[in-house]
C-alpha cells in the first residue's frame, strides 16, 4: 500500500466512495459496510443512540457546530397529537462548500441509513431531504438510492428494521437563504424562503407546525458508521471538543483542489500540502485563507502555519470552521475584489425580510465596489466597518452576520491594501474633491 | 435581494402535458394530504422543463392544481432564481458560476467566452438558441471554474473547453457533463491521495459485527 498522506488512515474513513470510483448503489454500499447491523443499533433503543452520538462529540457539519446528539435530545420525549419529522438540509450553498454533493451522488446509502437511525431516535416516521435545486444529478442519484432502499425493505412500511419509515426527496430552486433551517422549512411548505422568528424552535414547532429537527447531510450520514465503530472511535480524532473526521473542500489557489476526508484539527499546512499539492507557487505565495465557507472572516497567511483546522482553533482567530470549505488565496489575489464579489453574493441572496440586511447588503456591496477601484475616502473604511456592525446581530437570521463578517475580516487584516488602493486611485486623479457620497 | 418580474409578453394559455401531470401527482403524493402546497417548487420546475420557462398562465394553472391563491405561486416563482420568467435559449441555458471560489480560478474568462459567442448576459441570443447568465455559487467549488448547462454541471473548464461545448450544443450535440481536466470527480488531479487501501473494498466490511458499547442484555430469569 502506498504511504498514506495526511493524518487519517483509510481504514478510518467514513466516506469510502467519496470520489465515486466504486459502486454507489445498494450492493456497493453494503460491500463497504453500510446497512451492516443497523437493526442491532435500533434494537438498543433511542436513548442509547442519542447518548452515543453525544459521546462521539459529533458537532453539526452544516456550519454552526452544535452538538448533534444534544440537538436530537431537544425533541419531545413522547409523540403526542403531532407527528415528528426529520428534515435533512441538503441545500448546500455556502460558497466554497461542495461536500454534501459527494455524499448524495456517491455514498447515498450512508445518508439514507443515517436518516433511519436519526428518525428512529427522534420517533419520526418521515424524513424530508431538501436538496438545492441546482443539484439535479445528485437528486436523481439519491432518488434512485431511496428506491433501492425501499425495494430491499430497508425503509418503508413493514421494513426489516421494524420502524415504519419514509424518506422523501424534495428540492428547492436556487435560494441560498433556504440553507437557514427555518427558511428551509418555509420553502418545504411551499412558500418563499424567509426565515422564521425563533422561538418557537423547530423542535417545538417546525415543519407543518410539528416537532422537527433539521440536520446537515454530513451530520446524518456519519451516524451509522459512528455507532458501528463506537463513539470512542470517532472521538479519538481531533482535539478535545472538536472530534471526529471531517470532509474538507479545498478550492482556490492550491495546485490540486479537492474534497478530502481528514481528521478534525489537521494542521492547515498539512492538509494543503499532503492532499492538494501545496499552495500554487509554494507556501510562501499564500496570502490569505477563508477557512470555513464564504461567511467566515479570512485569516492572513502568517496565522496559517500551524493552524489546527477545527471549530475552537479558528474561533480563537475570530474566524470559524463553518462548513470546512477552505478557500485559498495566493499573492496574486485582489482580496478587495474577492470580498466585493462575496458582498454581491449576499446582496443577491438576501431574502429581503429584515431591513438591515435588505438595505445593508446592497449598501455594503456598492461601497465595496468603489473600494475595489479605490474610489473612496479613507474615512469610509471606518464607516463601512461601522455599518457592518449595524447589520450584524440585527436580523432574524445569520445572513446579515454572514454578509458583515467577510468585510470585517478584510478590514481587520488587510486595511492597508484598501488604503493603498485609495491612495493609488487618488494619485491618478488630477483633482480630488474629498468625501464622496457613501453609497451612490 | 433580486428583483424579478414576469415577462411583459405572456402566452394566452397553458396546459399540462400528460407526463408533466403524472410527475406532478407523484410529487404531491410525497406530502401529507392537506399539504399539497409543498409541491409548488417541484411543480414549477416541471412546468419549466415542459415549457422552457414559467409563464403567468402556468402560474395560474399551478395555483388551481394545488389549491393555492395565485399570488402565493407568483411570489414563489419570483423569489427563487432558478425559475426563468422569460423564454431562454432552445439549445442551452448556460449558467456560469461567478462567486469567489470560481472567480479565483478564472470564471471571468468563461464569461468573456459566453459574451463573445452568445452576446449580452441574461438576453436570449439572436438565433434564439442560447441564453447565458452569471449565477451564484453552484456548490462545485473544488471543480472551479464551472457552469451549469441545462441540468448538469460542466466542471474544471477552460475558455477553450467552454467554447467547444457551446459549439457542440449549437450543432445539436449533447456534450458530456463533469470535469474537463481529466479527473473523475473531485479527487486531486493526478490521482487520489486517499481511499487507496484495497481492504476497504474487499467485502470484509460485510462480516457480522458486534456493536461497541452495546447495552448489557438483561439476564434471563
Amino acid at each position: 500500500m502506498a504511504k498514506t498522506l495526511g493524518i487519517l488512515e483509510d481504514k478510518d474513513r467514513i466516506f469510502t466512495n467519496l470520489y465515486g470510483f466504486q459502486d454507489w448503489g445498494l450492493d456497493g454500499a453494503k460491500q463497504r459496510g453500510c446497512w451492516n447491523a443497523t437493526k442491532d443499533i435500533l434494537s438498543y433503543g433511542r436513548e442509547w443512540i442519542i447518548t452515543n452520538v453525544k459521546n462521539s462529540g459529533l458537532r453539526g457539519r452544516g456550519g454552526a457546530g452544535f452538538s448533534t446528539g444534544l440537538k436530537w435530545s431537544f425533541m419531545p420525549k413522547e409523540v403526542k397529537d403531532r407527528p415528528h419529522y426529520l428534515v435533512v438540509n441538503a441545500d448546500e450553498s455556502e460558497p466554497g462548500t461542495c461536500k454534501d454533493r459527494e455524499i448524495m451522488r456517491h455514498d447515498p446509502h450512508l445518508l439514507i441509513e443515517g436518516c433511519l437511525i436519526a428518525s428512529f431516535a427522534m420517533q419520526a416516521h418521515a424524513c424530508y431531504i431538501y436538496l438545492r435545486g441546482e443539484y439535479v444529478f445528485e437528486r436523481e442519484r439519491l432518488e434512485a438510492a431511496v428506491k433501492q432502499a425501499y425495494e430491499a425493505k430497508l425503509i418503508g412500511k413493514n421494513n426489516v428494521h421494524g420502524w415504519d419509515f419514509d424518506v422523501y426527496v424534495h428540492h428547492g430552486a436556487g435560494a441560498y437563504i433556504c440553507g437557514e433551517e427555518t427558511a428551509l422549512l418555509e420553502s418545504l411548505e411551499g412558500k418563499k424562503g424567509q426565515p422564521r422568528l425563533k422561538p418557537p424552535f423547530p423542535a417545538g414547532a417546525g415543519l407543518y407546525g410539528c416537532p422537527t429537527t433539521v440536520n446537515n447531510v454530513e451530520s446524518i450520514a456519519v451516524v451509522g458508521t459512528i455507532l458501528r465503530r463506537g463513539a470512542e472511535w470517532f472521538a479519538g480524532f481531533g482535539a478535545p471538543n472538536n472530534t471526529g473526521t471531517k470532509l474538507f473542500c479545498i478550492s482556490g489557489h492550491v495546485e490540486r483542489p479537492c474534497n478530502v476526508e481528514e481528521a478534525m484539527s489537521i494542521p492547515f499546512r498539512q492538509l494543503i500540502e499532503d492532499h492538494c499539492g501545496g499552495i500554487r507557487g509554494g507556501w510562501g505565495n499564500l496570502k490569505a485563507v477563508i477557512p470555513g465557507g464564504s461567511s467566515v472572516p479570512m485569516i492572513p497567511a502568517e496565522q496559517c502555519e500551524n493552524l489546527p483546522m477545527d471549530f475552537d482553533s479558528l474561533r480563537a482567530l475570530r474566524s470559524g470552521l463553518g462548513t470546512a470549505a477552505v478557500i485559498v488565496m495566493d499573492k496574486s489575489t485582489d482580496l478587495i475584489r474577492a470580498i466585493a464579489r462575496l458582498s454581491y453574493f449576499y446582496k443577491h441572496e438576501s431574502c429581503g425580510q429584515c431591513t438591515p440586511c435588505r438595505e445593508g447588503t446592497g449598501w455594503m456591496w456598492r461601497v465595496m465596489e468603489r473600494m475595489v477601484k479605490g474610489d473612496a475616502d479613507p474615512s469610509e473604511i471606518d464607516m463601512l466597518l461601522e455599518v457592518t456592525t449595524q447589520v450584524e446581530g440585527h436580523t432574524i437570521c445569520a445572513l446579515g452576520d454572514a454578509a458583515a463578517w467577510p468585510i470585517q475580516g478584510l478590514i481587520r487584516h488587510f486595511r492597508h491594501e484598501i488604503e493603498d488602493r485609495i491612495t493609488l486611485y487618488r494619485s491618478r486623479k488630477s483633482n480630488v474633491t474629498g468625501h464622496s457620497i457613501a453609497a451612490e | 435581494m433580486s428583483v424579478r418580474r414576469l415577462a411583459k409578453e405572456q402566452p394566452d394559455s397553458f396546459a399540462f402535458k400528460p407526463e408533466t401531470l403524472e410527475k406532478a401527482n407523484w410529487w404531491i403524493a410525497k406530502y401529507p394530504e392537506n399539504r399539497r402546497q409543498s409541491a409548488v417548487i417541484p411543480i414549477l420546475w416541471l412546468v419549466q422543463k415542459q415549457e422552457g420557462w414559467v409563464s403567468e398562465p402556468a402560474i395560474s394553472a399551478i395555483a388551481k392544481m394545488l389549491g393555492m391563491a395565485q399570488i402565493r405561486v407568483y411570489e414563489v416563482a419570483t423569489f427563487y432564481t432558478m425559475f426563468m420568467l422569460e423564454p431562454v435559449g432552445s439549445s442551452a441555458l448556460i449558467q456560469v458560476c461567478g462567486t469567489t471560489p470560481c472567480m479565483l480560478r478564472g470564471s471571468d474568462k468563461l464569461m468573456e467566452v459566453c459574451k463573445s459567442k452568445i452576446g449580452a448576459k441574461d438576453k436570449l441570443s439572436a438565433d434564439g438558441k442560447f441564453t447565458w447568465q452569471e449565477v451564484e455559487c453552484l456548490g462545485a467549488c473544488t471543480n472551479a471554474p464551472m457552469a451549469q448547462i441545462n441540468d448538469y454541471f460542466y466542471e474544471d473548464l477552460t475558455p477553450e473547453n467552454l467554447a467547444q461545448i457551446i459549439d457542440d450544443f449549437a450543432a445539436g450535440k449533447s456534450p458530456k457533463a463533469g470535469p474537463y481536466n481529466g479527473r473523475h470527480t473531485s479527487e486531486p488531479i493526478g490521482g487520489a491521495t486517499t481511499l487507496l487501501d484495497p481492504k476497504l473494498y474487499d467485502g470484509s466490511a460485510t462480516k457480522p459485527i458486534k456493536i461497541p458499547n452495546a447495552p448489557v442484555p438483561e439476564a434471563n430469569a
